[in-house]
Protein backbone atom coordinates (compact mmCIF):
# COMPACT_ATOMS: atom_id res chain seq x y z
CA UNK A 1 0.00 0.00 0.00
CA UNK A 2 2.86 2.59 1.10
CA UNK A 3 3.70 1.91 -2.46
CA UNK A 4 1.21 2.14 -4.61
CA UNK A 5 1.03 5.49 -2.73
CA UNK A 6 5.00 6.28 -4.19
CA UNK A 7 3.79 5.69 -7.71
CA UNK A 8 4.85 1.86 -8.21
CA UNK A 9 1.95 0.19 -10.32
CA UNK A 10 -0.25 -2.23 -8.76
CA UNK A 11 2.28 -4.37 -10.93
CA UNK A 12 5.11 -3.20 -9.99
CA UNK A 13 4.58 -3.32 -6.70
CA UNK A 14 3.16 -7.22 -6.37
CA UNK A 15 6.08 -7.96 -8.72
CA UNK A 16 8.02 -6.62 -5.55
CA UNK A 17 6.93 -8.85 -2.94
CA UNK A 18 6.63 -11.60 -4.78
CA UNK A 19 10.30 -11.43 -6.12
CA UNK A 20 12.51 -9.56 -3.15
CA UNK A 21 10.09 -11.00 -0.31
CA UNK A 22 12.04 -9.23 2.49
CA UNK A 23 10.10 -6.30 3.83
CA UNK A 24 12.84 -3.77 4.91
CA UNK A 25 14.52 -4.21 2.03
CA UNK A 26 11.06 -3.22 0.16
CA UNK A 27 10.11 -0.52 1.78
CA UNK A 28 13.66 0.90 1.47
CA UNK A 29 13.60 0.59 -2.25
CA UNK A 30 10.08 2.30 -2.57
CA UNK A 31 10.89 5.16 -0.05
CA UNK A 32 14.24 5.59 -2.12
CA UNK A 33 12.42 5.84 -5.52
CA UNK A 34 9.70 8.17 -4.31
CA UNK A 35 12.29 10.79 -2.78
CA UNK A 36 13.58 10.64 -6.60
CA UNK A 37 16.42 8.50 -6.52
CA UNK A 38 18.20 6.53 -9.01
CA UNK A 39 17.81 2.88 -8.89
CA UNK A 40 20.91 1.62 -8.70
CA UNK A 41 21.16 3.61 -5.20
CA UNK A 42 17.89 2.29 -4.54
CA UNK A 43 18.62 -0.79 -5.03
CA UNK A 44 22.10 -0.94 -3.30
CA UNK A 45 20.69 0.65 -0.12
CA UNK A 46 17.48 -2.66 -0.09
CA UNK A 47 20.29 -4.89 -0.80
CA UNK A 48 22.87 -4.23 2.23
CA UNK A 49 19.62 -4.74 4.62
CA UNK A 50 18.71 -7.82 3.40
CA UNK A 51 22.52 -8.97 3.80
CA UNK A 52 21.70 -10.15 7.24
CA UNK A 53 19.47 -12.66 5.78
CA UNK A 54 22.73 -14.33 4.55
CA UNK A 55 23.62 -14.60 8.27
CA UNK A 56 20.16 -16.14 9.21
CA UNK A 57 20.92 -18.71 6.57
CA UNK A 58 23.75 -19.69 7.54
CA UNK A 59 22.40 -20.50 10.69
CA UNK A 60 19.85 -22.68 8.84
CA UNK A 61 21.65 -23.98 7.16
CA UNK A 62 22.95 -26.46 9.68
CA UNK A 63 19.66 -26.67 11.36
CA UNK A 64 17.94 -27.74 8.35
CA UNK A 65 20.60 -29.85 6.55
CA UNK A 66 18.49 -29.35 3.29
CA UNK A 67 19.77 -31.66 0.05
CA UNK A 68 21.63 -29.32 -2.22
CA UNK A 69 18.82 -29.44 -4.80
CA UNK A 70 16.34 -28.15 -2.66
CA UNK A 71 18.41 -24.73 -1.24
CA UNK A 72 17.51 -22.64 -3.76
CA UNK A 73 13.82 -23.10 -3.33
CA UNK A 74 14.18 -22.95 0.24
CA UNK A 75 16.48 -19.53 -0.03
CA UNK A 76 13.46 -17.20 -0.53
CA UNK A 77 12.13 -18.36 2.55
CA UNK A 78 15.17 -17.24 4.70
CA UNK A 79 14.22 -14.06 6.34
CA UNK A 80 14.22 -13.07 9.91
CA UNK A 81 9.98 -14.60 11.08
CA UNK A 82 11.26 -18.12 9.56
CA UNK A 83 14.71 -18.07 11.01
CA UNK A 84 13.04 -17.10 14.50
CA UNK A 85 10.80 -19.69 14.19
CA UNK A 86 13.39 -22.47 12.82
CA UNK A 87 15.45 -21.79 15.47
CA UNK A 88 13.19 -22.39 18.73
CA UNK A 89 12.64 -26.03 17.47
CA UNK A 90 13.53 -28.62 19.62
CA UNK A 91 14.28 -31.19 16.68
CA UNK A 92 15.14 -31.49 13.00
CA UNK A 93 12.23 -32.65 12.10
CA UNK A 94 10.10 -29.62 13.78
CA UNK A 95 12.89 -27.56 12.69
CA UNK A 96 11.86 -28.47 9.13
CA UNK A 97 8.51 -27.98 9.75
CA UNK A 98 8.32 -25.01 10.93
CA UNK A 99 10.41 -23.44 8.38
CA UNK A 100 8.13 -24.76 6.08
CA UNK A 101 5.32 -23.76 7.82
CA UNK A 102 6.22 -20.33 8.82
CA UNK A 103 7.75 -19.83 5.22
CA UNK A 104 4.45 -20.87 3.12
CA UNK A 105 2.36 -18.79 5.22
CA UNK A 106 3.83 -15.21 5.71
CA UNK A 107 4.26 -15.61 1.71
CA UNK A 108 1.00 -16.09 0.78
CA UNK A 109 0.18 -13.70 3.18
CA UNK A 110 2.35 -11.22 2.50
CA UNK A 111 1.87 -11.20 -1.50
CA UNK A 112 -2.27 -11.02 -0.50
CA UNK A 113 -2.09 -8.04 1.52
CA UNK A 114 0.39 -6.57 -0.73
CA UNK A 115 -2.02 -7.04 -3.55
CA UNK A 116 -4.73 -6.07 -1.29
CA UNK A 117 -2.97 -3.03 -0.19
CA UNK A 118 -1.96 -1.91 -3.54
CA UNK A 119 -5.90 -2.30 -4.98
CA UNK A 120 -7.24 -0.37 -1.91
CA UNK A 121 -5.11 2.52 -2.65
CA UNK A 122 -5.60 2.52 -6.02
CA UNK A 123 -9.11 3.14 -5.02
CA UNK A 124 -8.75 5.27 -2.14
CA UNK A 125 -6.35 7.98 -4.53
CA UNK A 126 -4.22 10.37 -2.58
CA UNK A 127 -2.52 7.85 0.04
CA UNK A 128 -1.40 10.79 2.02
CA UNK A 129 -4.14 12.22 2.93
CA UNK A 130 -4.73 9.03 4.96
CA UNK A 131 -1.57 9.21 6.55
CA UNK A 132 0.30 6.05 4.54
CA UNK A 133 3.20 7.96 4.23
CA UNK A 134 4.11 7.33 8.14
CA UNK A 135 3.48 3.69 7.67
CA UNK A 136 6.98 3.55 6.10
CA UNK A 137 9.16 5.15 8.82
CA UNK A 138 6.85 3.38 11.56
CA UNK A 139 7.63 0.10 10.21
CA UNK A 140 11.37 0.95 10.18
CA UNK A 141 11.45 2.04 13.78
CA UNK A 142 9.44 -0.95 14.97
CA UNK A 143 11.98 -3.30 13.19
CA UNK A 144 14.90 -0.98 14.48
CA UNK A 145 13.64 -0.69 18.30
CA UNK A 146 14.32 -4.16 19.33
CA UNK A 147 17.82 -3.99 17.60
CA UNK A 148 18.92 -1.13 20.37
CA UNK A 149 20.03 -3.10 22.81
CA UNK A 150 23.68 -1.56 23.56
CA UNK A 151 25.57 1.10 23.73
CA UNK A 152 26.87 0.28 20.49
CA UNK A 153 24.26 -0.29 18.82
CA UNK A 154 22.40 2.84 20.09
CA UNK A 155 25.45 5.03 18.63
CA UNK A 156 25.08 3.55 15.13
CA UNK A 157 21.91 4.45 15.13
CA UNK A 158 22.52 8.05 16.46
CA UNK A 159 25.30 8.78 14.25
CA UNK A 160 23.19 7.12 10.80
CA UNK A 161 20.81 9.49 11.50
CA UNK A 162 22.54 12.36 11.71
CA UNK A 163 24.02 11.92 8.44
CA UNK A 164 21.46 10.44 6.94
CA UNK A 165 19.92 13.91 7.92
CA UNK A 166 22.94 16.11 7.21
CA UNK A 167 23.74 14.79 3.86
CA UNK A 168 20.04 14.81 2.83
CA UNK A 169 20.48 18.14 1.01
CA UNK A 170 24.10 17.87 -0.16
CA UNK A 171 24.38 14.64 -2.08
CA UNK A 172 21.98 13.13 -4.65
CA UNK A 173 19.09 10.92 -3.28
CA UNK A 174 19.41 7.52 -2.01
CA UNK A 175 23.55 8.24 -1.21
CA UNK A 176 22.93 9.60 1.78
CA UNK A 177 21.78 6.38 3.39
CA UNK A 178 24.73 4.80 2.04
CA UNK A 179 27.02 7.09 3.64
CA UNK A 180 25.11 6.63 6.91
CA UNK A 181 25.40 2.56 6.86
CA UNK A 182 29.00 3.76 7.62
CA UNK A 183 28.37 3.83 11.08
CA UNK A 184 28.28 0.19 11.50
CA UNK A 185 31.65 -0.47 10.79
CA UNK A 186 32.87 3.15 12.09
CA UNK A 187 31.38 2.59 15.64
CA UNK A 188 32.89 -0.87 15.32
CA UNK A 189 36.05 0.55 14.64
CA UNK A 190 36.09 2.88 17.71
CA UNK A 191 34.95 0.18 20.08
CA UNK A 192 37.67 -2.18 19.05
CA UNK A 193 40.26 0.26 19.76
CA UNK A 194 38.61 1.68 23.19
CA UNK A 195 38.88 -2.22 23.86
CA UNK A 196 42.79 -2.74 22.72
CA UNK A 197 43.03 0.87 24.66
CA UNK A 198 41.90 -1.05 27.66
CA UNK A 199 43.62 -4.18 27.07
CA UNK A 200 46.90 -1.78 26.97
CA UNK A 201 46.47 -0.16 29.96
CA UNK A 202 45.16 -3.24 32.31
CA UNK A 203 48.49 -4.85 32.84
CA UNK A 204 49.62 -1.23 34.69
CA UNK A 205 46.34 -1.41 36.75
CA UNK A 206 48.20 -4.99 38.23
CA UNK A 207 51.07 -3.10 39.02
CA UNK B 1 11.40 1.48 -16.38
CA UNK B 2 13.85 2.46 -14.25
CA UNK B 3 11.45 1.23 -11.45
CA UNK B 4 11.65 -2.11 -13.13
CA UNK B 5 15.34 -2.10 -13.40
CA UNK B 6 15.50 -1.12 -9.31
CA UNK B 7 13.12 -4.18 -8.76
CA UNK B 8 15.34 -6.76 -10.80
CA UNK B 9 18.42 -5.44 -8.73
CA UNK B 10 16.94 -5.18 -5.57
CA UNK B 11 15.49 -9.22 -6.38
CA UNK B 12 18.22 -10.36 -7.70
CA UNK B 13 20.55 -9.10 -4.79
CA UNK B 14 18.36 -10.27 -1.89
CA UNK B 15 17.73 -13.54 -3.35
CA UNK B 16 21.41 -13.78 -3.92
CA UNK B 17 22.68 -13.20 0.19
CA UNK B 18 20.01 -15.14 1.65
CA UNK B 19 20.99 -18.12 -1.05
CA UNK B 20 25.03 -17.45 -0.31
CA UNK B 21 23.97 -18.13 3.52
CA UNK B 22 22.66 -21.61 2.84
CA UNK B 23 25.26 -22.66 0.39
CA UNK B 24 28.77 -21.20 2.13
CA UNK B 25 30.93 -23.48 4.96
CA UNK B 26 29.89 -22.21 7.95
CA UNK B 27 33.64 -20.85 8.92
CA UNK B 28 33.86 -18.04 6.30
CA UNK B 29 31.14 -15.99 8.01
CA UNK B 30 31.78 -17.38 11.29
CA UNK B 31 34.17 -14.55 12.17
CA UNK B 32 33.14 -12.23 14.92
CA UNK B 33 34.00 -9.53 13.00
CA UNK B 34 32.17 -10.16 10.37
CA UNK B 35 28.87 -11.16 12.10
CA UNK B 36 29.08 -7.86 14.01
CA UNK B 37 28.83 -5.62 11.29
CA UNK B 38 26.29 -7.78 9.88
CA UNK B 39 24.26 -7.28 12.92
CA UNK B 40 24.95 -3.44 13.43
CA UNK B 41 24.32 -2.76 9.40
CA UNK B 42 20.51 -2.38 9.89
CA UNK B 43 20.63 -0.88 12.51
CA UNK B 44 22.41 2.17 10.93
CA UNK B 45 20.37 1.90 8.14
CA UNK B 46 17.16 1.77 9.40
CA UNK B 47 17.83 4.68 11.98
CA UNK B 48 18.78 6.93 8.73
CA UNK B 49 15.68 5.78 6.78
CA UNK B 50 13.18 6.15 9.56
CA UNK B 51 14.95 9.60 10.11
CA UNK B 52 15.03 10.01 6.36
CA UNK B 53 11.48 8.81 5.59
CA UNK B 54 9.87 11.05 8.23
CA UNK B 55 11.72 14.35 7.99
CA UNK B 56 12.29 14.76 4.53
CA UNK B 57 10.77 16.03 1.85
CA UNK B 58 12.84 15.55 -1.69
CA UNK B 59 16.24 17.07 -0.30
CA UNK B 60 14.63 19.37 2.20
CA UNK B 61 14.10 18.72 6.07
CA UNK B 62 11.12 19.37 7.66
CA UNK B 63 8.35 18.91 10.39
CA UNK B 64 5.15 18.46 9.80
CA UNK B 65 2.77 15.42 10.92
CA UNK B 66 4.47 12.46 9.63
CA UNK B 67 6.66 13.48 12.93
CA UNK B 68 3.54 13.30 15.16
CA UNK B 69 2.91 10.06 13.85
CA UNK B 70 6.52 9.16 14.22
CA UNK B 71 5.72 10.18 18.16
CA UNK B 72 2.64 8.12 18.40
CA UNK B 73 4.87 4.81 17.37
CA UNK B 74 7.19 5.19 19.30
CA UNK B 75 5.22 5.63 21.85
CA UNK B 76 3.28 2.57 21.27
CA UNK B 77 6.49 0.81 21.14
CA UNK B 78 7.27 1.72 24.37
CA UNK B 79 4.50 0.23 25.58
CA UNK B 80 4.72 -3.28 23.51
CA UNK B 81 2.06 -3.02 21.33
CA UNK B 82 1.93 -5.13 18.39
CA UNK B 83 3.90 -4.70 15.20
CA UNK B 84 0.27 -3.70 13.61
CA UNK B 85 -0.74 -0.98 15.81
CA UNK B 86 2.32 0.29 15.85
CA UNK B 87 2.08 1.20 12.56
CA UNK B 88 -1.41 1.98 12.73
CA UNK B 89 -1.44 4.38 15.14
CA UNK B 90 1.82 5.96 13.04
CA UNK B 91 -0.72 6.42 9.96
CA UNK B 92 -3.84 7.13 12.42
CA UNK B 93 -2.38 10.43 14.22
CA UNK B 94 -0.76 11.98 10.71
CA UNK B 95 -3.26 11.79 8.74
CA UNK B 96 -5.58 13.45 12.01
CA UNK B 97 -2.80 16.15 12.50
CA UNK B 98 -3.07 16.72 9.10
CA UNK B 99 -6.90 16.49 9.35
CA UNK B 100 -6.67 19.55 12.11
CA UNK B 101 -3.94 21.64 10.18
CA UNK B 102 -4.21 21.28 6.67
Amino acid sequence: MTSAGSGLTLLQTCALSLLVFTGASQFALVGALAAGGNPFTAAAGAFFLGVRNAFYGLRLSQLLALPRVVRPFAAQWVIDETTAVALAQPTRRSVRMGFTVTGLSLYVLWNLTTLLGAVGAEAIGDTDTWGLDAAGPAVFLALLAPMLKTTTERAAAGIAVLLGLGLLPVLPAGVPVLVAALAAPAVLYAEGRRSVKTANDAPRDDR
Amino acid sequence: MNIWIAIGATAVGCYAVKLIGLLVPAGVLERPLVQRLAALLPVALLAALTAQQTFADGRVLVVDAKAAGLAAAAVALILRAPFLLVVAAAVVVTAGVRAMTG
